[in-house]
């Protein structure tokens, strides 16, 4: 792989693939679009097969100064590794889910999403504050297309609240970003992340990105744009927004706002503790109540990325692991479920979940695919969201118990939402003559959905090989925080082991006063080295 | 001695005056059946122009070798910068215009003749060293402004705007002499280094009043708020590629002067107009976006983009550095590049008889029928509005850059909020050509002219652009550097 510039190609197979669209016919585009998303998928399992664990910590790095005041440089981490290959993994099933529902400007569409790609891609492997910023930025224009263009009846609104929203979180995040490289005297990524800006600066300048973040995550309460755009977007609109689009909000996080500002993080954990805890239990409740499938999935998502959030700024390794283990599953998981809403909404069209009923008499396939995600969103064990569930959970459990607790009841409401969404569905009667007319999947749905399948229990069971690129990488994050983490309110404290089982059967009498004597033991025993610590720092 | 190497110094001068002339008796005779030759003669001086001026550019000149006429005349790498960037829109103005003039029989020889003299009144108005220089160009250039924009004697609306630019250019030229006699009464000379040495230290009031009147005066010019309520009305009403003119080149020339004037005479002053120039920056790109909003004239609405432009472009001279005043250059060559292409965009929208279509809503659905038009439009609206990857965000960037240098945050963090507000009405008119309903209004055939330079500033302003960011910086910091030899 020496020398070999595959991020550099990765981008340019679908630019051109887009450029391509644009001046072919209809069947032609979606052939191109579909190939060069394919040859990016084969690039990306290249760069992760070649992706050396344990190596340097930023890899498949490019430079080139060919622009003024910022470069062309590009690299990768584990995390940014793991998110282009959930990138490149969503696109060819994006093409393939508008394959047949797509027939107004098909070159212009394809054109659109292959741009798409190339800007996902350039996010995360850019390595230049500035060149960030615009691929950052430059992900508004295809996705106003997208929506505007091809999206539902009240696109138009989406897609102007989806542009001016997240325009508006990311003006600030430039001035910010000016404002750094002034200061440190460098565009360069890896540099400033370890670049110690002044605390009463970095409270600034954590707003400032927080404002772009939390807008593109998207944080409570400044989600609204999420529903409108997710339901308008046509299905692959959707699921590049939910697949890839709102992990850029926690990829800024991580990226950014922990190791560039971390007394700030640490400062300002309360309101994002605060707003993840509202954004699990108001939008699960708002997800509960919802007659629209799409709308439904959209809320569940801002209650998923809250959870991101509260792994995120839980300050320690699990939390960081789950946060990014939240983050693919739900890349993975949210699309899929877009992705099975769109395959009833090709043959009903409509989002109505009334107008659905006993799905699984009639399409059967489809059900038990449906059935997978719905449990993978509820996050059981075995799916790829109960590994990243759980370590966020755990994690904030270490730095504050109560946050712990409100973001737990989000996965009971989780699962009330899901499974009652997935009985009106695919259980009960078949009320409507023309849903249980509908047929089963057909070869292009199960070449979209069954890869989906696999990968989410491939992360739910094996999720060490999503983990291990990452490791060293969260670490060394962990280590970059360790010196402002907030105190955690649960000390916990390992206890002495006791020198018999609880069970065994005593010799004697009193074996119960003897068993209170070694707790008492224990305690003390506990006690007793803090002490002498204590003692020793006089 | 000293006499003709001044003469030397102004050699593009002296090519554009002498062929405007000869151009003048050849249109005098041969009358409005020469105007096509006439055009291309003077693109031909305009390039023997340029091709005098890019050198100096080139070698980053200033200092005393650039002096001429005793300091009347400054022909520095700056003034290089800027006079090619006038040149090129002028170039870009008289090939677009044969087209739009000859359908309605208003082409006459004497077009190409006003551009020149009125590209020649802006080259003296950049290289000016003196007040009075200053003011020749300046008339020489609006006399020739006040013509073009009544050109089309058979339309009510373009003479509507001749005669209320000529009303309101009077004024201010008023407000500007009265100023500069403010400021000579005050500093006792009118060259620039002059004033510059004798009003040191503490501004007398008098000496205040006649800065704020000279900004007054300039701030017309350059539309920038409060004083821009002539432009949507002249940019209506005058015929589109003199709007694209208009828009342009005398923007370029005006913000040259006044970056002359402000860093070079007031140079030792910043204090004293950098809050007038703060003010007149956000009002600017306030009332530029919120204006264009209830637009539905599409010139109208390119009008007030203008004045939100402007408004940026202010906030690198308020950074008032090097970095601001080279920022402010880089932003205007991709500003002209911009405005050129979307007056050209609308001069290709024409109806099926080959009316002018100006009205937003008939370009609905214009990208289906109208695809790579639709397109570069669009790309023109997603640059003004300074979304990257288009090349319109560097310039902002840089501005922006500069003045957070400068240590101006807030003024940065309010001007790049207020650029969302912006942001929505481009919105619009992408929104009208891509997700309407098609209108089919706008069907007509384009000249071929047209869409060259139409094709020529979308290559510009696409993410191609970027490859010239290293170039143009340079460039645009040894024009920079010129302005400020003597701080």
């Amino acid at each position: 792989m020496d020398g070999f510039p595959i991020l550099s190609v990765m981008l340019a197979v679908p630019l051109l693939g887009a450029v391509a669209c644009l001046f072919v016919d209809a069947k032609t585009a979606r052939m191109v679009a579909l190939l060069a998303t394919l040859v990016d998928l084969a690039l990306g399992i290249l760069l992760w097969l070649n992706y050396d664990i344990g190596g340097a910590q930023w890899q498949f790095t490019e430079k080139a100064a060919i622009f003024a005041g910022f470069q062309w440089a590009l690299g990768i981490d584990g995390i940014a590794l793991m998110l282009i290959v959930l990138s490149v993994f969503l696109m060819p099933i994006c093409i393939l889910a508008s394959w047949d529902s797509i027939t107004k400007r098909v070159g212009e569409y394809m054109a659109a999403f292959l741009l798409m790609e190339v800007l996902m891609i350039g996010v995360f492997a850019a390595q230049d504050l500035f060149l960030f910023y615009i691929f950052f930025e430059a992900g508004l224009i295809p996705m106003y297309l997208i929506i505007g263009i091809w999206g539902g009846d009240n696109r138009i609104y989406a897609s102007y609240k989806f542009f001016l929203y997240t325009l508006l979180g990311s003006v600030l995040m430039l001035i910010a970003m000016l404002w750094m490289v002034n200061e440190a005297g460098t565009t360069d990524i890896p540099t400033l992340m370890a670049y110690d800006f002044p605390p009463h600066a970095q409270t600034w300048l954590f707003l400032a990105f927080f404002a772009s973040f939390a807008v593109k995550m998207p944080m409570w309460p400044v989600h609204t744009w999420l529903p409108d755009a997710h339901v308008q977007a046509p299905t692959a609109g959707s699921v590049i927004l939910a697949g890839v689009l709102l992990k850029m909000g926690g990829y800024g996080f991580i990226r950014f706002s922990l190791p560039m500002f971390p007394e700030a993080s640490a400062q300002f954990v309360w309101l994002i503790w605060g707003l993840s805890m509202a954004a699990v239990v108001l939008t699960s409740l708002i997800a509960l109540v919802q007659h629209d499938m799409k709308k439904l999935i959209a809320y569940s998502s801002v209650a998923h990325m809250a959870i991101v959030t509260i792994g995120l700024f839980a300050f320690n390794v699990q939390g960081l692991e789950g946060a990014m283990m939240v983050m693919l599953g739900h890349g993975l998981v949210s699309g899929a479920l877009f992705l099975c809403v769109g395959v009833i909404y090709d043959r009903l069209h409509t989002r109505e979940i009334d107008r659905y009923g006993g799905l699984a008499i009639n399409m059967k396939y489809y059900a038990l695919f449906f059935m997978l995600f719905t449990m993978a969103s509820v996050g059981l064990p075995g799916t790829s969201n109960f590994v990243g569930e759980f370590l966020s959970l755990a994690g904030i459990y270490q730095a504050n118990s109560w946050v712990a607790f409100v973001a737990t009841t989000g996965i009971i409401l989780g699962a009330a939402y899901m499974l009652y969404l997935y009985r009106r569905v695919a259980f009960g009667d078949q009320k409507n003559a023309d849903a249980a007319a509908m047929p089963d999947l057909n070869l292009r749905e199960w070449l979209m959905l069954a890869p989906l399948a696999l990968a989410v229990l491939w992360m739910g069971v094996y999720p060490e090989s999503f983990l291990a690129p990452m490791r060293a990488d969260i670490a060394a994050l962990d280590a970059r925080l360790a010196r402002a983490k907030p105190e955690g309110d649960a000390h916990l404290k390992m206890g002495e082991p006791r020198e018999a089982a609880a069970n065994a059967i005593g010799h004697g009498e009193g074996h119960g006063a003897g068993e209170g004597e070694g707790a008492g033991h224990g305690e003390g025993h506990g006690a007793a080295p803090a002490d002498a610590a204590e003692g020793e720092a006089h | 001695m000293e006499f003709k190497a001044s003469l030397a110094l102004i050699a593009p001068e002296v090519v554009l005056s002498v062929s405007g002339l000869v151009l003048l008796l050849i249109a005098a005779w041969a009358g409005d059946k020469a105007s096509r030759l006439v055009s291309i003669l003077s693109v031909a001086a305009i390039v023997a122009a340029g091709a005098l001026t890019a050198p100096i550019l080139c070698a980053g000149a200033m200092g005393p070798d650039t002096i001429a006429f005793g300091g009347q005349m400054q022909v520095d790498a700056f003034s290089a910068f800027a006079k090619l960037l006038i040149y090129a829109a002028g170039i870009a103005c008289l090939m677009v215009a044969p087209p739009f003039f000859e359908r309605i029989g208003a082409m006459k020889a004497e077009y190409p003749i006003l551009i020149l003299f009125a590209v020649l009144g802006m080259g003296i108005m950049v290289s000016a060293g003196d007040l009075l220089t200053l003011y020749i160009g300046l008339e020489l250039n609006s006399l020739a402004a006040y013509v073009l924009a009544a050109f089309v004697r058979s339309d009510q609306r373009s003479a509507e705007a001749g005669l209320k630019y000529f009303v309101l250019g009077a004024l201010a030229s008023g407000i500007l002499l009265y100023g500069m006699s403010l400021t000579y009464g005050f500093a006792g000379t009118t060259s620039f280094d002059g004033i510059r040495a004798a009003l040191s230290g503490d501004l007398s009031s008098g000496a205040m009043f006649g800065l704020i009147f000279v900004l007054a005066g300039l701030a017309f010019k350059i539309s920038a708020v409060p004083f821009h309520m002539w432009t949507p009305d002249v940019y209506e009403g005058a015929p589109t590629p003199v709007t694209a003119f208009f828009a342009s080149a005398p923007k370029v020339a005006a913000l040259g002067l006044t970056m002359r004037v402000a860093l070079e005479a007031f140079g030792g002053q910043t204090g004293a107009w950098q809050q007038v120039v703060i003010f007149l920056a956000l009002a600017s790109i306030v009332v530029g976006a919120l204006g264009a909003i209830g637009q539905d004239n599409i010139k109208r609405l390119l009008a007030y983009s203008s004045i939100n432009n402007v408004g940026f472009i202010l906030i690198g001279l308020a950074a008032a550095t090097p970095r601001g005043a080279s920022a402010m250059l880089i932003y205007l060559a991709i500003y002209v590049a911009m405005t050129i292409g979307g007056f050209v965009a609308v001069l290709m929208l024409k109806d099926k008889d080959g009316e002018p279509v100006e009205q937003i809503a008939q370009i609905a659905g214009l990208s289906s029928h109208r695809k790579v038009l639709a397109a570069c439009l669009a790309m023109v609206m997603f640059s003004l509005a300074g979304i990257p990857p288009l090349f319109g965000f560097w310039g902002k960037f840089m501005v922006f850059q500069a003045a957070v240098e400068a240590g101006m945050v807030p003024l940065a963090a309010i001007g790049i909020a207020a650029s969302v507000i912006g942001a929505f009405y481009y919105l619009k008119v992408v929104k009208v050509m891509y997700f309407d309903e098609p209108a089919e209004v706008a069907v007509g055939k384009s000249d071929w002219a047209h869409q060259a330079v139409l094709l020529v500033s979308a290559i510009f302003i696409s993410p191609l652009g970027y490859l010239l960011t290293g170039w143009l910086g340079d460039l645009a910091d040894k024009a920079a550097a010129a302005l400020f030899l003597v701080a």
